[in-house]
């Protein structure tokens, strides 16, 4: 018997690695429609990001091709970074913040994680007939907070209102603005075999408050969202790794297991993933069991991983977990330069498996 | 989290590891069946594969619900879902799951009002508040779900719910048990039974597969060290010469299975003579509809149902990773053109599905040792 199991063995080898050549090919835009899987953060909105957005806007050389969390420009010397945000969040307020919050820290954040901290932020409200302006005027206000809590100017905006049934309440658009940091020196080329992950804090916080404020499972739990502005975590990162810090990013649609695809994909690396050393909150864990749904992917508005060289790791952990917020800040994973392109996971059973993207979305509008 | 967590503690994985290893006669090599796409999921999801010795095979079994559903019957549900007005409901599974030319996903793209629920009472809730609107709940699953079903429409009907209805795609676990079974190129050592179904049913239904086909069955439970303690409950009966059923999932599943549920599907289910079943093809007595005193519930009666057989894709090979007589690598579009997002069969869509499990959990490009 044990010869053709062999031949097998090796078959399964052969087709495995026609499946990666296959994965590695450019993202090719083909859908007749857009499905809500294309706004789920996961292979949908790559293929439209890849296959669609990026060939009709990146200028060869140009910042759009990294493909990052916020574009860098620079002007007159100054190393600027931008950024864009649109909120659609069901329902508009949740335990631990609303729609008015997230949008001001989702912006801030993007800027944050590429090494900026913002400056200037514009905020644009499309606003449906009908809604009440107590609800606008508490939004409002919690942009307002949010803001200053960031230390972030709001400088200009637009308002748009439309007719009742064509949008859900308010949807809100922010851009930010901010310079580098010059002792950032960022980017998903720059993970390299050997780095480990660091991760800000437990996960899965926002997402799983949203779907439980929603009562679809008559589940009750006291989870709220963890939306924060990330600005004093990577501060301090920045300040303790300096150019040992190669690469952020904050876990939001899709979780974390998205964001360290990407970033695997994007450095060509792959990442392994100690499942055991996640942080996740008991009554998130046990959420998400009844669910069926895998913490990993599941979005966060106030968690990042960091890629960082082994010799800085212990001193960029210690920094991260002195900031309020980030005290369960813990090294998940490590960097290798094979499978290319893949997460793992060491499951904490004795095996090891695939951490995939996400496909199709388990719950649309979570933020 | 506990009474979970304590199920998944890796050294006593190690311990059950090694005793498996010991409980099989060296050179023999044993091919076992977990039934239940539940359980190819877990050990996928925690790689037990890694923890099991060589001569330990684990071959996937046919009890993914939304596996089996032919394409007929994903095409019908897609017509019915593209009725003026009418609220189409079903669990979130399905809505990938291809028809032979769009998925519910792309439905509801088109316009058609179709909703995520994640239980039919969630189905009814929606009728009760949308009283203008017919809500077609679309059921599907092994007798795991058809309890909830059965209470939902028994509940509609107390309620004297006009516009809730229900496309019953229930199946049944023993019948395509026995087509597996019967086929003469079977070469299976035994089999991982169905925890979940076996909680309504019982383990004593499973009596026949010792007694006419000579093969023991463990039914289990879906934690890693259920499923590892389940395959040494095998390893142990193949070894010592017995050919049982024994049941490792005595925590929820006793002989006689769960009676209020059983009564529940039969007053409000009937066998139907005969179903289709994806790659597995006509199985009588293998499905449920619903009985006369709950025609009026019934989707099929109330509305055009085109109920066209639809001959699965010529590259799909679906019916084969179903019967365990194909790996999913060994299917000729797994991967490559078949994928989760773009899939062609169903066993790609399902997180049950073998297909899906592999491609996502499994697919890793083991260094292989020189041979």
């Amino acid at each position: 018997m044990s010869a053709p199991e062999s031949f097998a063995g090796d078959r399964e080898q052969r087709v495995l690695a026609i499946i990666e050549t296959a994965r590695a090919k450019p993202a090719r835009f083909r859908d007749a429609r857009i499905t809500l899987a294309h706004g789920a953060g996961g292979k949908a909105t790559q293929t439209l990001i890849e296959g669609l957005l990026v060939p009709a806007f990146a200028r060869p050389g140009g910042a759009l091709a990294a493909l990052g969390d916020a574009g860098a420009v620079a002007a007159g010397g100054v190393a600027l970074a931008i950024s864009s945000d649109s909120f659609v969040v069901k329902p508009l307020r949740f335990p631990g913040g609303s729609i008015g919050e997230l949008a001001v820290n989702g912006t801030v954040n993007d800027l944050a994680v590429s090494g900026a901290r913002a400056l200037a932020l514009t905020v644009s409200l499309i606003l449906e007939e009908g809604l009440e302006s107590e609800v606008l005027a508490a939004e409002v206000a919690a942009i307002a907070a949010a803001a200053h809590t960031a230390g972030v100017e709001i400088v200009g905006g637009d308002t748009k209102v439309v007719e009742r049934g064509a949008a859900d309440g308010m949807y809100i658009t922010t851009s930010g603005i901010g310079v580098i940091d010059p002792r950032a020196t960022l980017s998903s080329e720059a993970i390299a075999a050997g780095d480990v992950v660091l991760l800000s804090g437990p996960i899965a916080e926002h997402g799983t408050a949203i779907m439980l404020a929603r009562n679809l499972f008559e589940l009750d739990a006291e989870i709220e969202s963890d939306t924060c502005s990330l600005w004093p975590a990577v501060d301090a990162l920045l300040g303790a790794a300096g150019p040992a810090l190669h690469c952020m990013r904050d876990a939001t649609r899709g979780g974390v297991a998205s964001v360290l695809n990407e970033l695997a994909r994007a450095a060509g690396v792959s990442v392994t993933v100690d499942a055991a050393a996640v942080p996740v909150a008991p009554n998130v864990a046990a959420a998400a069991e009844l669910l069926g749904i895998d913490p990993m992917y599941i979005a966060n508005e106030g968690r990042f991983v960091a890629f960082v060289a082994p010799a800085a790791a212990e001193r960029a952990l210690g920094a991260l977990q002195a900031v309020a917020g980030c005290e369960q800040a813990a090294i998940i994973g490590t960097v290798a330069q094979e499978p290319p392109g893949m997460v793992l996971v060491d499951t904490g059973f004795g095996g090891r498996r695939v951490m995939d993207q996400l496909v199709g979305d388990p719950l649309p509008r979570i933020c | 989290m506990r009474y979970v967590d304590e199920f998944r503690d890796a050294g006593l994985g190690r311990v059950l590891a090694g005793e498996i290893a010991a409980a099989v006669e060296p050179g023999r090599r044993l091919k076992l069946m977990e039934i239940c796409g539940g359980h190819t999921h877990s050990i996928y999801k925690y790689s037990l594969d890694d923890l099991l010795p060589d001569n330990v095979e684990l071959v996937h079994g046919p009890g993914c619900p939304v596996c089996v559903i032919p394409m007929g019957r994903v095409d019908d549900g897609i017509a019915l879902a593209h009725t003026e007005g009418l609220i189409f409901t079903c669990f979130g599974d399905m809505l990938r799951v291809p028809g032979s030319e769009q998925t519910l996903l792309d439905a509801k793209a088109e316009g058609a009002d179709v909703r995520i629920v994640y239980s039919p009472l969630d189905a009814l809730r929606i009728a009760r508040e949308n009283p203008g609107h017919e809500v077609l709940f679309f059921a599907i699953g092994f007798e795991t779900t058809a309890p909830s079903t059965a209470l939902t429409l028994r509940r509609a009907k107390a309620e004297g719910m006009t516009n809730f209805t229900c496309m019953c795609n229930h199946v049944t676990i023993v019948p395509p048990l026995r087509a597996l079974l019967s086929s003469p190129d079977l070469r299976l050592d035994g089999f991982v039974g169905p925890g979940h179904v076996a909680t309504v049913v019982g383990t004593r239904c499973f009596e026949f597969i010792p007694a006419e086909y000579g093969r023991p069955i463990v039914v289990s439970g879906f934690e890693p060290l259920d499923i590892l303690q389940s395959i040494l409950m095998l390893c142990r009966q193949l070894h010592e010469g017995r050919c049982e059923v024994e049941n490792q999932y005595t925590r929820v599943v006793s002989a006689d299975g769960n009676p209020l549920a059983l009564a529940a599907m039969a007053e409000v289910f009937e066998l139907r003579p005969h179903f289709e079943w994806r790659g597995l093809g006509t199985i009588a007595h293998s499905a449920l509809g619903l009985c006369d005193a709950y025609r009026e519930f019934d989707a099929e009666r109330r509305f055009e149902v085109p109920g066209v057989s639809i001959a699965d894709p010529r590259a799909c090979q679906c019916g084969e990773v179903l019967k365990g007589v194909i790996k999913p690598w060994e299917c000729r579009v797994f991967g490559t053109a078949c994928t989760p997002e773009h899939a062609i069969g169903t066993c790609m869509v399902s997180p049950e599905g073998a297909c899906a499990a592999y491609y996502n959990y499994g697919r890793i490009r083991r260094p292989k040792e020189a041979v």
